[in-house]
């Protein structure tokens, strides 16, 4: 579905990826690890048209879309929930949400939706019509996910969903994320937390530095002494 | 640390270079002629108007339109007293005056966030422009008054002085622990309250001070003039084109100011002298142009020229 | 007497109460941790003590001192200070500029340029900064920068330090670092009243762990009263 092929990526004159190959199948869930300052949203911002490779083709069912910009990318399915949440604060929660369903195709089904992402999170129906920026910090962050799912993507990429998110609702989150799947969307997951994230995910790669040093099943992965000892502290 | 030695080296070489500029043109009145005198002194006005202004709205990010507002007070209050002291107190009479002024309005004005306090500050132009007019209607029964000839070559030693007081102490500010405190308000106002800084206090004394220079320059630029009314004094071009200058210079740096006000002056004198009809319009292209290619301003483009030869970059995390 | 406390405390936002009469005490020395389910009051809390909200009724105490009338800048001063759940640091200043900064004027007493540039240096290094000294605070990853903002508080001479969320987007290396940290931070003398989602990290550096729900206190007590309560559980840990 998605297929990144040897990008190269700069933030001005810096490189900060080198020779990126990564596959995402429809259906799957594969997941992203790395550390801070690995890479991780560099690579994201290059997929969404954030930024431009600098060499290498990205594809996503078949298309190249390296060179166009993000809106069009959006339209053809993928969807993105930032670090951190990115929400609209002077708009209510509700219109938050209506803003994510802005592509056409899912502009017609919103209020399915609506319904849909206020099962999966019940706080962002009691906050309806709450500003989003009077929200707390996890909540935000519940707020961009249902804001992604919106626009009824095909590749949802989650960066960091878990930030900041309260034990339980982490749990909830990641269960959330095996639903999603049974709903036919495929998803792309960028972690902290490896030990849920390789618990879910069907595969995973490593990103270290800017370059990908693992990939893999991920229940190999967890057995990986590197890994173990580098993300999970063991 | 070497940083001492560094330290030196950035104030003593500058330090004595701007020494000699300073000599020089202090005993420019002996050998230049009238009209650059005169265009000199209109160019210290501007740099100090426009390093006025970058005091307060530099860090703080706060454009304020108030500039004319203490100039203009500055040009009335030269215009009421000058008849009856010396100028060297009127102009400190006046600057002490502004600043009060400028404290009553501070600590009013400042509780208002960006384009609020923006508008806030050029209606505080407009309302005392009118005020005054009023008076003068009502009160004196004429509009404008007469002002004390002062000779140009005392107005330029004196605006020449107040122009380098006015660098040093914006040049003071920026290096000390004060300027460090004005930037970290305008970048993240909450969390430097949060480190023991009273913004408050902070944002109105800049404010006060910025205006007390502003002042000083029109107390002695209204002897120019020899008659003003209030529509001259409280003219909105002197809230606008110190910004215009600074934005132009650059506003990062104080060098970029300076230059900016220097250049710009020197343009609007020469358009002004060479296409008298047309010279708004050449000056509204040139100053579209530059923002288009100069964001930065000047400063910026020789910052990013001198990077690009030097070649260094950071170091990243 | 406890270092801090409060009661009663009271914060509405229109017609929402988003702490309600929380009570609640940090003794000299002690590291409490406050926990709770996303909304449910915990960072409001902490702009409620450290002034950055005023509170609509209830009393804040400081040293034995009603802090709740003072200002920001009075109660760093006074030697409380905070990190923030949003990083808040001074991007385009360089990282030893955000630390100089606080060596300035979080302080009773003046400092000077030398004293206070070498207090940040020690700092930067007592965080693990040093060789990032000079850059700009907006070059950092998002894990520095939580750490530049400890360092930056730690400047102004805190007896209590509030912790929001710094462990947020840590991995399990990272996270154990940080504890270690938080920890040396205790060493020190430093009160700690910290807000914290990953509960490995409370579990193990806390002594007293509060837990609010809905802007009210619902359970208080040590990390193994707080993990066996079973409202907890609902509510927020879900095992």
């Amino acid at each position: 579905m998605l297929e990144v092929r040897n990008v190269d990526a700069f933030y001005g004159k810096i490189q900060a990826l080198w020779d990126i190959c990564l596959l995402v199948s429809e259906s799957d869930i594969v997941a992203l690890v790395g550390s801070n300052g690995a890479g991780k949203t560099t690579l994201v911002n290059t997929i969404t048209g954030l930024l431009r490779p600098a060499a290498g083709s990205i594809s996503f069912l078949g298309q190249r879309i390296d060179s166009l910009p993000t809106h069009s990318i959006v339209e053809l399915g993928i969807s993105y929930v930032p670090q951190g949440g990115k929400v609209f604060p002077e708009m209510t929660v509700r219109e938050n949400l209506e803003m994510g369903a802005y592509p056409f195709h899912a502009w017609k089904q919103k209020d399915d939706t609506f319904q849909q992402v206020y099962e999966i999170f019940p706080r962002l129906m009691e906050r309806e019509k709450q500003l989003a920026r009077t929200l707390s910090g996890g909540e935000h962050q519940m707020l961009a996910i249902g804001r992604a799912l919106m626009s009824k993507p095909k590749l949802c990429i989650f960066d960091e969903p878990s930030y900041g998110l309260a034990p339980l609702l982490v749990k909830e989150m990641f269960e959330t994320i095996q639903n999603l799947r049974k709903q036919g969307i495929t998803i792309f997951l960028i972690e902290q937390n490896v030990r849920h994230s390789l618990e879910i995910a069907d595969r995973a790669y490593v990103l270290e530095n800017g370059r990908l040093c693992l990939e893999g099943d991920c229940a190999e992965l967890l057995q990986s002494d590197h890994v173990r000892k580098a993300y999970m502290g063991l | 640390m070497n940083w001492r030695s560094l330290a030196l080296k950035s104030f003593l070489l500058p330090g004595v270079v701007l020494l000699i500029v300073l000599i020089i043109m202090a005993a420019l009145p002996s050998f230049g002629s009238k009209y650059s005198i005169i265009f000199l002194s209109t160019i210290f006005m501007y740099i100090v108007l426009t390093t006025g202004w970058v005091m307060f709205s530099g860090p703080t990010r706060q454009i304020s339109l108030a500039t004319a507002v203490f100039f203009g007070i500055g040009i009335y209050v030269a215009a009421i007293l000058g008849m009856h002291l010396p100028l060297v107190v009127m102009v400190l009479v006046s600057g002490l005056i502004s600043s009060v002024m400028a404290l009553m309005v501070g600590g009013l004005t400042l509780r208002l966030k960006g384009v609020y306090f923006t508008i806030f500050t050029f209606g505080l132009l407009e309302l005392i422009k009118n005020l005054i007019n009023w008076y003068e209607v009502t009160f004196t029964g004429t509009r404008g008054r007469f002002v004390v000839v002062v000779n140009n070559n005392t107005i330029y030693l004196y605006m020449l002085a107040i122009t380098g007081l006015t660098l040093l102490t914006a040049f003071l500010i920026r290096r000390s622990k004060y300027g460090l405190a004005l930037q970290s308000i305008g970048e993240q106002e909450e969390a430097a309250a949060h480190i023991g800084i009273n913004v408050t206090v902070m944002k109105v004394s800049i404010f006060a001070i910025s205006a007390f220079f502003m002042w000083a320059a029109g107390a002695v630029m209204a002897t120019r003039w020899t008659y003003i009314d209030p529509f001259m004094a409280f003219n909105m071009n002197y809230s606008f084109t110190p910004v215009l200058m600074a934005i132009f210079g650059g506003v990062g740096q104080l060098g970029g100011v300076v230059i900016g006000a220097i250049i710009f002056a020197y343009l609007e004198q020469i358009l002004i002298t060479q296409y008298p009809y047309y010279y708004m319009l050449l000056f509204g292209l040139v100053m579209v142009i530059s923002m288009l290619f100069l964001p930065n301003g000047l400063a910026g483009m020789v910052q990013k020229w001198r990077a690009r030869t030097v070649g260094g970059g950071n170091v990243h995390s | 007497m406890s270092i801090l406390e409060g009661q009663g405390v009271t914060k509405y936002f229109g017609g929402l109460a988003a702490v309600s009469n929380v009570d609640f005490h940090v003794d000299q020395g002690e590291i409490v941790g406050l926990i709770g389910p996303n909304g449910a009051g915990k960072t409001t809390l902490f702009g409620l003590i450290s002034a950055a909200v005023v509170p609509n009724s209830g009393t804040i105490r400081f040293k034995g001192e009603n802090i709740t009338s003072l200002k920001p800048h009075q109660i760093c001063k006074k030697g409380l200070a905070r990190t923030f759940q949003s990083v808040k640091v001074f991007s385009d200043m360089s990282v030893l500029n955000n630390v100089t900064l606080g060596a300035h004027f979080g302080r009773l007493q003046r400092v000077s340029e030398a004293r206070a540039t070498d207090e940040a240096a020690r700092l930067l290094e007592f965080v693990g900064l040093s060789g990032r000294a000079t850059i700009p605070a907006k070059d950092l990853t998002l894990v520095n920068q939580k750490l530049l903002e400890v360092a930056r508080a730690l400047a102004t001479k805190p007896e209590v330090l509030l912790l929001d969320e710094i462990m947020a987007g840590l991995n399990s290396t990272e996270i154990t670092q940080a504890m270690e940290l938080v920890s040396k931070i205790r060493a020190q003398g430093i009160t700690i009243f910290m807000i914290e989602h990953v509960m490995k990290a409370i579990m193990s550096v806390c002594d007293r762990i509060m837990v609010l729900d809905h802007g009210k206190k619902i359970a208080e007590g040590t990390p193994q009263e707080v993990a066996t309560s079973k409202t907890v559980v609902e509510v927020y840990l879900g095992e």
